[in-house]
């Protein structure tokens, strides 16, 4: 007989084994899925011509071919994309691109030579974030229209308004202000002249391997194949999940429900690193580290002081014990895997020679100085043990922690002293860097024009001289070879202690490969993916 | 006017007061921040042009009086603005993201006073005994554990150990999208839906993060459960009801317990309002796309529509269920007139 305790109890007990049941559903993922773990707050627009921060670039690489991509390896080759060749004209203002035959947007429409041309008038005309990578050759609304074209359906025409070199047009249209859209499309969804860009903002209008699914702010980017890329891997969606918290990241790859985990910390791959079932991939981005020293403070205005802090770092301990593995030494403004990039270190920590330059200076004893850094780890740990070294040589500095965005704020308002920060590159190329650290036209408050470098009041007309030299030179061997010796004079002559360049890392269940990464992320790539 | 209309438009106009005096102090905490808004529409790499045009467009140009007749216009009118983020109306951002805060809070308030009001009522009845000092105990770890703790170690015990729950994330990747939105509650959309394998999906998925908020508010309603209820056993008609030779259980349940109640409704609205805005830390570790999570993301990112938007949402919830508990205070306690 059943008591009134018994009938409790199994009542109590049926939906707990019919939850054990429940959670068997929860294996592994599926081999046609790929499930990515990634921090995606920080994404506003999937719009290829408006797009300007890293995770939103990345995934328009895998929605949108470009004229033409950097090679991952080799950071002096450009390969064909859209365009299979290119050449200028003996005066240097024309360069016309043949576009290759048979590429279909996931539309269905054919990708002609107009929509290339239109991609690249568009960005000009909408003016926004990364249009000034296409716009410093000389390019405005007005004049867009005349000087881009098509000429017939496989051949587009770039004019510029000055002489250009070849190859710093060609990688500038590696960015993602290369990417060509499909015109019909967008066009068919322009609202109030908008050029589509509200509708583009959301969707997608590529030819390359995947086209956009789904797009959930703070939630879910999902990627499916398009169908007329001629894909024919294994991977039929890609689902990027938006997981804030690292230690999360961490359980759901140990555990197998994502395949792909982008956001660990540095002690997190310490020590997921020896677990069987993961395997890390990691490769140096366009990304480095400074500490910035704002010249019009009367401490730091003379060259040997910058000299003398430079040298009073101790950069491979730093490296050593605090950044491991995420970060590499690196001391000057073209990080490592771009072309031109100078990759000698100069500077090791020599605490007497930095003495000598202060003292040079005129401060023996030193002095107090304010520095401003990130509270984000690990700049708060750097920040210490930079306060640590230059204490060495009697400069003490008082360290200010703040939000990355109110530490930005400060810095554009020039009302910093030293600040130690990060600057990402825009795009493949050395005149990516050299122009926000040394071109500084007018150094007024007030000036139009206000690139880094300007924010810590640094003007230096030989090196401004030299960086536009060598963004001019029509040979790109001879090209690149200026921009190695503008470093080396750069690494001095600056108020820029560069120190260390950031290394991504993606750690991965051990049955996934073909992940690309890249020193930018819009190069970064899931089209190669396999699952075993 | 009457007594009843005059209290009803003073407790109004102290709502109005309230509302105002949220909306300045959010409004200016968004615009006194040392961080340029503008950094999070064009990043910080953007030319001085293009910051001078999305300045010009986001009315930061304006005399601060301005921003916030503007702004409190447009609110007034339903507009909270544009999140910069998401590129979306901040009330349309809102309407998605709070169903997923709701959902959870509510199952875990439920979850929450179905254990921790009895709790508490055995703990007092039964104040001294090993029983009373278990609950303390558990109420104690509770209230005082951080609520990430509280959630990792969740994860790492039901999740990565003993694989009773899936991982972080409001569905299973094969559900993901799978269910239309009717009213963003993922329980009853997939009922609606008829389909039970959401259904179950999203009560799986559901299970820890109540489970972890449950815990935390259960803390706290059975400290004051058991604290209310001690003052209630203490009464003179308490002595009375055990006189006349009522069972001890009749007592409690008949006499003490319903006085305590009114107090409770309180206890209740105040757990629920801050289960409603406190569960960002929640929300972040099972990766949970609610309103904690939009608030965390647009604070990160300097993005201030949503900020202080959501914050002005989260401020007239708690008047709100401050109000629902004043209007219940007078429906049950015949003292209050």
């Amino acid at each position: 007989m059943i008591t009134r305790r018994k009938f409790l109890a199994t009542a109590a007990a049926v939906p707990a084994v019919s939850y054990l049941s429940l959670a068997q559903a929860y294996a592994d993922t599926p081999k046609s899925l790929l499930v990515v773990a990634q921090q995606l707050d920080n994404m506003t627009t999937l719009d290829p011509h408006v797009s300007f921060e890293a995770v939103g670039s990345e995934i328009i690489g895998n929605m949108y071919q470009q004229l033409v991509k950097p090679n991952t390896e080799d950071p002096d080759v450009v390969d064909p994309d859209v365009a299979e060749s290119w050449e200028a004209s003996e005066d240097n203002k024309t360069f016309t691109f043949k576009i290759r035959d048979g590429i279909t947007f996931s539309s269905g429409n054919e990708l002609t030579a107009e929509d290339a041309a239109w991609s690249l008038r568009r960005t000009v005309k909408l003016n926004k974030s990364p249009a000034f990578i296409i716009t410093q050759f000389g390019f405005t609304p007005e004049n867009v229209d005349e000087l881009i074209q098509a000429t017939d359906p496989r051949t587009l025409v770039i004019k510029t308004v000055e002489p250009t070199s070849i190859g710093f047009l060609i990688y500038c249209l590696s960015a993602n202000i290369g990417c060509v859209a499909d015109k019909q499309t967008v066009m068919a969804n322009e609202v109030d002249g908008d050029m589509g860009s509200a509708w583009l903002d959301k969707n997608s209008a590529g030819s390359a391997t995947f086209m956009l699914d789904t797009w959930r702010p703070s939630d879910v980017v999902v990627m499916t194949v398009n169908p007329n890329a001629g894909y024919d891997g294994p991977i039929e969606r890609v689902m990027l999940r938006h997981i804030v918290d690292p230690s999360s990241q961490m359980l759901m790859l140990t555990k197998g429900d994502i395949d792909i985990a982008r956001d660990l910390t540095a002690e997190q791959l310490q020590s997921i690193a020896s677990n069987d079932s993961v395997k890390l991939l990691r490769k140096q981005q366009a990304s480095i580290m400074q500490l910035s020293m704002n010249v019009s403070h009367e401490k730091l205005s003379d060259p040997k002081v910058w000299e003398a802090v430079k040298w009073a770092i101790d950069y491979d301990g730093i490296k050593r014990n605090i950044l491991g593995d995420t970060y590499e030494v690196h001391q000057s403004f073209v990080p490592n895997g771009l072309p031109g990039a100078l990759n000698d270190t100069i500077f090791t920590q020599d605490i007497e020679k930095a003495k000598a330059l202060l003292a040079e200076a005129g401060y023996p004893d030193g002095f107090e100085i304010e520095m401003d850094h990130y509270s984000a780890q690990p700049y708060p740990d750097i920040a210490q043990a930079l306060q640590a070294n230059l204490a060495e040589i009697g400069i003490k500095a008082k360290l200010i922690s703040g939000e990355n965005r109110q530490v930005l704020t400060k810095m554009r308002a020039r009302q910093h002293q030293m600040i130690l920060s990060a600057w990402g590159t825009d795009y493949f190329d050395p005149n990516a860097n050299a122009d926000p650290y040394i071109i500084n036209k007018d150094n007024s408050d007030d000036a139009a024009s206000k690139p880094f470098v300007w924010r810590s009041h640094f003007q230096d007309e030989e090196l401004i001289a030299l960086a536009e030299d060598a963004r001019d030179e029509s040979d790109p061997e001879v090209r690149i070879q200026k921009y190695l010796d503008l470093q080396k004079k750069f690494v001095h002559a600056s108020p820029f202690a560069i120190m260390f360049q950031k290394t991504a890392t993606v750690a991965m269940r051990t049955n996934v490969d073909g992940v690309i990464l890249a020193p930018l992320p819009n190069n970064n790539s899931y089209e190669e993916v396999t699952k075993a | 006017m009457n007594q009843r209309a005059k209290s009803f438009a003073a407790t109004l106009g102290s709502v109005l007061v309230t509302l105002f005096g949220l909306s300045v102090i959010t409004f200016m905490i968004g615009r006194v921040m040392p961080v340029d808004p503008v950094l999070a529409a064009v990043g910080d790499n953007a030319p001085a042009d293009v910051v001078a045009a999305a300045r010009a467009a986001m009315g930061l140009d304006d005399p601060l009086v301005v921003q916030y007749w503007s702004y409190i216009s447009n609110v007034l009118q339903g507009d909270l603005g544009q999140s910069v983020l998401t590129r979306n109306p901040v009330v349309s951002d809102i309407a998605h993201y709070f169903p997923a805060t709701l959902e959870m809070a509510t199952l875990a308030l439920i979850l929450a006073t179905l254990l921790g009001v009895p709790a508490g009522i055995v703990a007092a009845v039964k104040r001294g005994s090993l029983t009373d000092q278990i609950i303390r105990v558990v109420c104690i770890a509770g209230h005082s554990v951080p609520v990430f703790v509280l959630a990792l170690l969740g994860l790492l015990i039901f999740y990565v150990g003993l694989d009773l729950v899936p991982g972080p994330g409001r569905q299973g990747f094969i559900y993901d999208g799978m269910v239309p939105t009717v009213t963003g509650i993922l329980l009853i959309d997939s009922l609606l839906a008829g389909d039970m394998g959401a259904f179950w999906d999203a009560a799986h998925h559901l299970a820890l993060p109540v489970l972890i908020l449950a815990y935390f508010s259960m803390a706290y309603i059975t400290r004051m459960t058991r604290a209310f209820m001690l003052d209630a056993l203490k009464g003179e008609f308490i002595i009375s009801a055990r006189a006349k030779g009522l069972s001890g259980w009749k007592v409690v349940m008949g006499h003490a317990f319903p006085n305590v109640a009114v107090q409770l409704i309180t206890v209740l609205a105040l757990t629920y309002a801050g289960l409603l805005e406190g569960a960002v830390i929640t929300e972040t570790v099972f990766a949970w796309p609610g309103l904690g999570q939009y608030l965390t993301t647009a604070l990160m990112n300097g993005d201030m529509n949503p900020v202080v938007g959501t914050t002005l949402v989260i401020g007239a919830i708690y008047v709100g269920l401050n109000l629902l508990a004043d209007i219940l205070y007078r429906v049950f306690d015949p003292r209050v007139k």
